[in-house]
């Protein structure tokens, strides 16, 4: 081989020869060790979790920075399918393939934000303001149009002018937690995406 | 597999001998596409591309399924979709994964003219060292399935690299572990031939009295095969080549046409050059210094 | 699902119908190639279009949208001719012989008992005939014209294969071809399995496509079996959990249902739901009821709840109707809602007609996110141009948007299309500020009761006494929540065959739902999730993949529910004396002793096979049902409704008959009704579907699938094409009575106009996935084009057939 430098081969060929001239010479710098690139999981922290996409419900491991040390903030930096899995036994679909970068998304929302009426702009404000107006908007409907009974007379104390969707990506027990919040307050307008 | 994975049979631009010792004993790797139970998702593209560390561009739709519209420095494998009416009247839509093919005989490593920016594995696998490549773009050239593409970035060559890094520590690509449908499989050449025979079988039982496997033998046979339900007519995927071979060009450039084209820099460049004509070329089969002398006496 | 996503591998034929497995299910999917590959399974697909799934299907047959029903109707009747049927199996497992009101009538396309006016039934008449004895009068020998043998014979007399061709548009040697192929699985030793997803229930007859698909199973003996069954490949991971637990407008956890207002009596209201069995010695699952309502009052209410308050009876808020979300829409738009909160929910693109949607949130007083993404939802007031061309200052909602975590950041269980209940583990933190949406729930609770304790306000008993015994009340963990779902005992709990044995300490989870009471003394969220974080830990946890028969139900690998239980009712696939009818495919057997196998009986483990107790153990016949009584808006038996947007002016199998051209007991409000579209002014048939590259409306938001699939198009036929000039690539617009999307249009082959009643019908695709926000190239939301019609039974709305032009752009 060639034991020329790419430094040493400029400086003899001078400036005006560019890379493809350097190219069809048959030459190049002296090469790197031919190795292949380094297999980046050795030492990553593995966690099992299932896909959020469709119901198959593939088993998922994500790969995330630090070992779980105090000192390292975990960031999930790959995902593949879970090969112990009984259903998707290590594949996933385009979908989960690429659940790396929704995590990840520009898109993905960081503080709580607010849109005044007629307004076209967000703007931030903390947790507590948030949780405090919605809770507030919340209690002056239902204080404001809760039905205790009827005109029938009937006792029915519902609550039919706030409406919730639930969503149908979280896990059971957030379910769980949201229909008994959900029903001690009356509210009947109350669904999922099962019915889309 | 793994320790195999490093022990590099041939490179690119030298006939330095490389270390011939130690042999893959228990097989070559390859994978097998399955192109009758693929169902087009782009899993394989999708998990190529986060493995690898690539994001294509957010491009358009011109009207078909493929996207994006054609291989790239960040897209290393693709579907491509093909429509067919066969003969009985019924629609077939044929779905292709395109890429490498890591032939046994690479054009692209027999054509390029960088020492060490193409390698060949023991284990079959055909790997582009893009630190070593001066993108002439002679692998394009050199390759009978027109895969490698050369980045706008950095002008290197690009792709797939049979996830050489996860062979490497015994496991299989990203693209076979991902597939949804198990077109995609991943194993010992022999194995996988022995697979694709039980897939013809059943395919015949199904009326595709033609299925068969594509492990074209004018690159040496390949490391990455097809089995096809219409193994007659290539060509009905997308174009794949029916009877593959590495192009005249390859011999024509190891042959004549680099030192006369060189001959204005040849002076400034002597000794790299002369070393360059001892060490020669690599070994091409006589098929294509026979394709580059006809080649040259059709040139006027 | 009946049976399992891994179960599709003992299949021997496979039909997918209302569904598209491999686009949407591809890791699913997996299952069908390896019963094709394995298994020497013949795969068939019948969609309005060549999609994934047929590219890899043994034979694809087109079908106009909307039509199922047709084409399934005429199977039955290909059955019942050629006599194709499981005998053995329908004699037994089903109400065949069973005799029917001789009140019962169906004539000119209308059941007995229609109400024009109310676009409702008197179902009355729908019902057995009962002896003295209180049960169900039955003829064996299926001789009896007035048995439902007999009445199904002569109501699918009229679905015939000319019908089908004529109706559906599907080739008639297709027909023949799948009919004979589906009849070949009548055999004990042969199965086929059906998956389907929206493409079945996305309709105005929606709930009936289902029936009649589970009807075809039935009649071929192929429920309970392995490699059977009807298999609904559900949405969203959860989408089955957050059904399971209730979360709908009608619903309490575990299929428990509200109360109507006019329930004012707890035990009439417990009554209605205890069904005693209408045939002799039957286990008619639902007489539990009570143990399961009881203990879920105590687990909301705990010692607020007691037999003096008939355990918080009141706290419920009562129905007057419905309030899905089809109704809530309408009334939102009628000025009727003021609040408004979408927990991961985006209904602006899933929900139908977006500008209805665009009305009637401008209407709303304020409206809440929570979300880990933007959605198009919450920026409804925002302008996108032509893709959501509103006026900022004209909309005076108040709009909160709140970060949550997602999948990836939290621990917690999701139930799949198989029933499993798997558990997942949190790798990170959530970016941000982001909070849990369990954390978020549980703020909003708190400061409202803070609130209420504070200034008072309307009743708020039910708010003051929700059981909240969390560690941090603040921050309840999954593992807490799980645990309370599971439910355990509050007292002792003693044998009730041996009063000297305990069978539960009290404190301790309970096992199974068979613990539970009904007499305040256990505590249980969801009765059907009950074992699945019992005395022993979390059972969705575990991680035994092993499968010792083969058969693939590993049923060490997380919890299924019911009790772990992998197929359902897998009685059926033994003989009335108890050995498999398929050897081969054996899940469970009489040993002479009880009932064990592979699986966990969906039986009484007990029960000998001479007692004569039937398969379908929740229903109170025993039996598997092809009369639904008046289980069903529109009718025991599915009869074929044209879509409201249909391009026919009548209905083929009741012609003359203007009230039937559509489901004349479907979902509708008026204001949609005066959006149905017309053939001449739309003369396009377009069906909504979903791509495998994305996820309704989150992956857009990603790169690396928005690479994939960038940007919005619509499927054309080449021949529709050819006739109004559309060049492939090219921008067409798509127009409904609703609205108009503007996109490239993609020519293809896989689109082929169909023959229906002598006229030529084009069929258009619109893939949903685009909106104004996200990665991918901006889009319209594709509900723009849809209909808030809906199904009278699961009030799903028609997004599937609807009538559209297209032209140029």
């Amino acid at each position: 081989m060639s034991a020329m430098t790419r430094r040493q081969f400029l400086r003899v060929t001078g400036a005006t020869l560019g890379g493809s001239s350097l190219a069809l010479m048959g030459f190049s710098p002296g090469e790197a060790l031919a190795e292949v690139r380094q297999f980046k999981l050795a030492r990553a922290t593995e966690t099992r979790n299932t896909c959020t996409y469709c119901s198959v419900a593939c088993g998922i491991l994500m790969y995330s920075l630090g070992d779980g040390a105090k000192n390292a903030q975990a960031s999930i930096f790959h995902i593949e399918g879970d090969p112990d899995h009984p259903v998707n036994r290590g594949t996933l679909c385009p979908k989960g393939a690429g659940l790396i970068d929704v995590i990840h998304s520009k898109t993905r929302l960081k503080y709580p934000e607010y849109r005044a009426p007629g307004s076209d702009q967000w703007q931030r404000l903390s947790w507590d303001d948030a949780l405090d107006r919605i809770a507030r908007l919340m209690k002056a409907d239902r204080d404001a149009n809760f039905v205790a009974k009827n005109e029938a007379g009937q006792t029915v104390n519902r609550w039919l002018t706030t409406g919730m969707l639930a969503a149908s990506a979280t896990s059971n027990e957030t379910a769980v937690l949201t229909h008994k919040v959900v029903r001690s307050m009356g509210m009947l307008a109350f669904d999922n995406q099962a019915r889309v | 597999m793994a320790l195999q994975s490093l022990d590099i049979i041939r490179r690119s631009a030298t006939t330095l001998p490389e270390p011939q010792a130690r042999g893959a004993h228990t097989g070559q790797v390859a994978k097998l596409i399955d192109v009758t139970k693929c169902i087009g998702c782009k899993a394989c593209q999708v998990a190529c591309m986060e493995w690898n560390d690539l994001r294509d561009e957010i491009g358009t739709c011109t009207g078909h399924y493929d996207n994006p519209h054609d291989l790239s420095d960040q897209s290393w494998t693709l579907m491509r979709f093909a429509e067919y009416e066969n003969p009985k009247g019924d629609l077939e839509w044929l779905i292709r994964k395109d890429g490498c093919m890591h032939c046994a005989d690479p054009g692209c490593l027999k054509a390029c003219p960088s020492p060490g920016a193409i390698v060949q594995y023991a284990n079959g696998i055909v790997d582009f060292h893009e630190e070593n490549c001066i993108g002439c773009g002679y692998c394009i050239t050199g390759c009978p399935f027109n895969i490698p593409r050369i980045s706008k970035k950095d002008h290197k060559a690009y792709k797939c690299t049979l996830c050489s890094d996860r062979v490497a520590v015994g496991l299989e690509p990203a693209c076979v572990k991902t597939c949804p449908t198990g077109a995609i499989v991943f194993g010992t050449k022999e194995d996988m031939q022995q697979h694709a025979a039980e897939r013809i079988e059943d395919l015949k039982s199904r009326g595709f009295e033609q299925a068969g496997l594509y492990d074209p033998e004018g690159v040496g046979g390949t490391h990455v095969m097809y089995v096809l339900h219409h193994a007659d007519q290539p060509q009905l995927y997308s174009g794949l080549p029916e009877k593959p071979k590495i192009s005249a060009m390859v011999g024509l450039w190891k042959g004549v046409g680099k030192p006369l084209g060189l001959f204005a820099i040849l002076a400034t460049a002597a000794v790299g050059f002369l070393h360059y004509l001892r060490v020669g070329r690599n070994e091409t089969d006589e098929r294509d210094e026979e394709a580059a002398r006809r080649e040259l006496e059709k040139t006027p | 699902m009946t049976n399992h996503w891994v179960d599709i591998k003992n299949a021997d034929v496979i039909l997918i119908m209302g569904g598209n497995a491999a686009e949407a299910h591809p890791c699913g999917f997996k299952w069908v190639t390896e019963a094709k590959a394995h298994n020497k399974a013949k795969l068939i697909v019948v969609d309005p279009r060549f999609n994934r799934s047929a590219s890899v299907a043994d034979v694809y047959a087109p079908i106009r949208a909307g039509t199922d029903i047709v084409f399934l109707g005429g199977l039955i009747s290909y059955l019942l001719t050629h006599d194709k049927i499981q005998h053995e199996y329908v004699l037994n497992y089903t109400d065949m012989s069973f005799l029917v009101k001789d009140e019962f009538a169906f004539d000119g396309g209308l059941y007995s008992g229609y109400d024009a006016q109310k676009r409702s039934y008197d179902k009355s008449s729908w019902d057995y005939v009962f002896g003295d004895d209180g049960y169900v009068k039955t003829d064996p020998t299926l001789q009896d014209p007035r048995c439902v043998y007999n009445l199904l014979k002569s109501h699918y007399s009229r679905y015939t294969i000319d019908m089908v061709e004529r109706v559906c548009g599907t080739p008639k040697d297709k027909v023949q071809q799948i009919f004979e192929m589906i009849a070949s699985t009548s055999t004990k030793d042969r199965v086929m399995t059906i998956m389907y997803a929206l493409g079945w229930t996305q309709h105005s007859i929606g709930a009936q496509n289902v029936r009649i698909g589970a009807m075809v199973q039935l009649l071929l003996g192929n429920i309970g079996v392995a490699g059977g069954g009807m298999n609904a490949l559900r949405g969203h991971s959860n989408i089955q959990g957050l059904t399971d637990i209730g979360l709908m407008s009608d619903l309490l956890p575990g299929y428990l249902t509200l109360p109507r207002q006019d329930e004012q009596d707890y035990h009439a209201y417990l009554a209605k739901r205890t069904q005693k069995p209408l045939r002799p010695n039957q286990m008619a699952y639902w007489q539990n009821y009570p143990k399961f309502h009881v203990s879920l009052m105590k687990s909301w209410w705990g010692e607020a709840a007691t037999a003096d308050n008939n355990w918080c009876f009141d706290y419920l808020p009562k129905l007057d109707k419905p309030y899905d979300m089809l109704q809530a829409y309408e009334l939102m738009n009628e000025g009727k809602i003021n609040g408004y909160l979408c927990q991961g929910f985006n209904p602006l693109a899933s929900a139908p007609n977006k500008g209805k949607l665009i009305s009637a949130f401008s209407k709303l007083k304020f409206m809440v996110s929570m979300d880990p993404l933007e959605t198009e939802t919450i920026a409804f007031w925002q302008n996108h141009g032509a893709l959501n061309d509103v006026d900022p200052s004209k909309i005076q909602t108040e709009v909160f948007r709140l970060p949550t975590t997602s999948f990836a950041e939290e621990n917690g269980a999701v139930v799949n299309s198989s029933r499993w209940l798997q558990w997942h583990w949190k790798g990170a933190d959530a970016p941000g500020e982001a909070r849990s949406d369990i954390e978020i729930m549980a703020e909003l609770f708190h400061r409202m009761k803070a609130l209420y304790e504070k200034d008072g306000g309307a009743w708020w008993d039910p708010i003051r006494d929700l059981a909240w015994k969390y560690a941090n009340p603040h921050l309840p963990t999954p593992e807490e929540l799980a645990m309370e779902y599971n439910g355990k005992a509050l007292a002792d709990l003693a044998d009730p065959k041996d009063p000297t044995k305990l069978v539960r300490k009290a404190g301790e989870q309970v096992a199974g739902f068979a613990e539970l009471r009904d007499d305040g003394s256990t505590a249980c969220g969801c009765w059907i999730y009950a074992g699945a974080w019992g005395p022993t830990g979390n059972q969705m946890a575990r991680r035994d993949n092993s499968d010792p028969t083969g058969i693939g139900n590993t049923i060490g690998w997380a919890w299924a529910w019911p009790a772990n239980r992998r197929v359902m009712y897998n009685r059926a696939s033994c003989d009335p004396a108890g050995k498999p009818f398929d050897p081969k495919r054996k899940l469970i057997a009489w040993n002479g002793k009880a009932w064990s196998g592979a699986d966990v009986p969906d039986f009484n483990a007990a029960s000998n096979p001479e007692d004569g107790m039937g398969p379908f153990i929740m229903n109170p016949e025993g039996v598997g049902r092809f009369f639904a009584r008046g289980g069903m808006a529109e009718g025991p038996f599915p009869e074929h409704y044209e879509p409201f947007d249909t391009p026919l002016a009548e209905n083929p199998l009741s012609p003359g008959q203007p009230l039937t051209l559509n489901n004349p007991a479907a979902r509708v409000f008026k204001s949609d009704l005066a959006q149905i579209g017309k053939p001449d002014e739309f003369p396009h048939v377009a069906t909504t579907y979903r791509l495998t590259e994305h996820f309704h409306f989150w992956t857009k938001h990603g790169e690396l699938n928005s690479i994939t699939q960038p940007e919005q198009f619509v499927e054309i036929g080449a021949s529709l094409a050819d006739e109004i000039g559309i060049a492939n690539g090219s921008r067409v617009r798509v127009s409904s009575k609703r609205g108009h999307i503007e996109a490239v249009a993609m020519v293809t082959k896989r689109l082929r106009p169909l023959t229906i009643e002598g006229k030529t019908v084009h069929q258009v695709g619109v893939p949903i996935h685009w909106g104004f926000l996200g990665a991918a190239k901006p889009g319209y939301l594709a509900n723009t084009l849809t209909n808030a019609i809906g199904d009278g039974n699961s009030q799903t709305p028609e997004s599937k057939c609807i009538l559209v032009k297209v032209e140029k752009a």
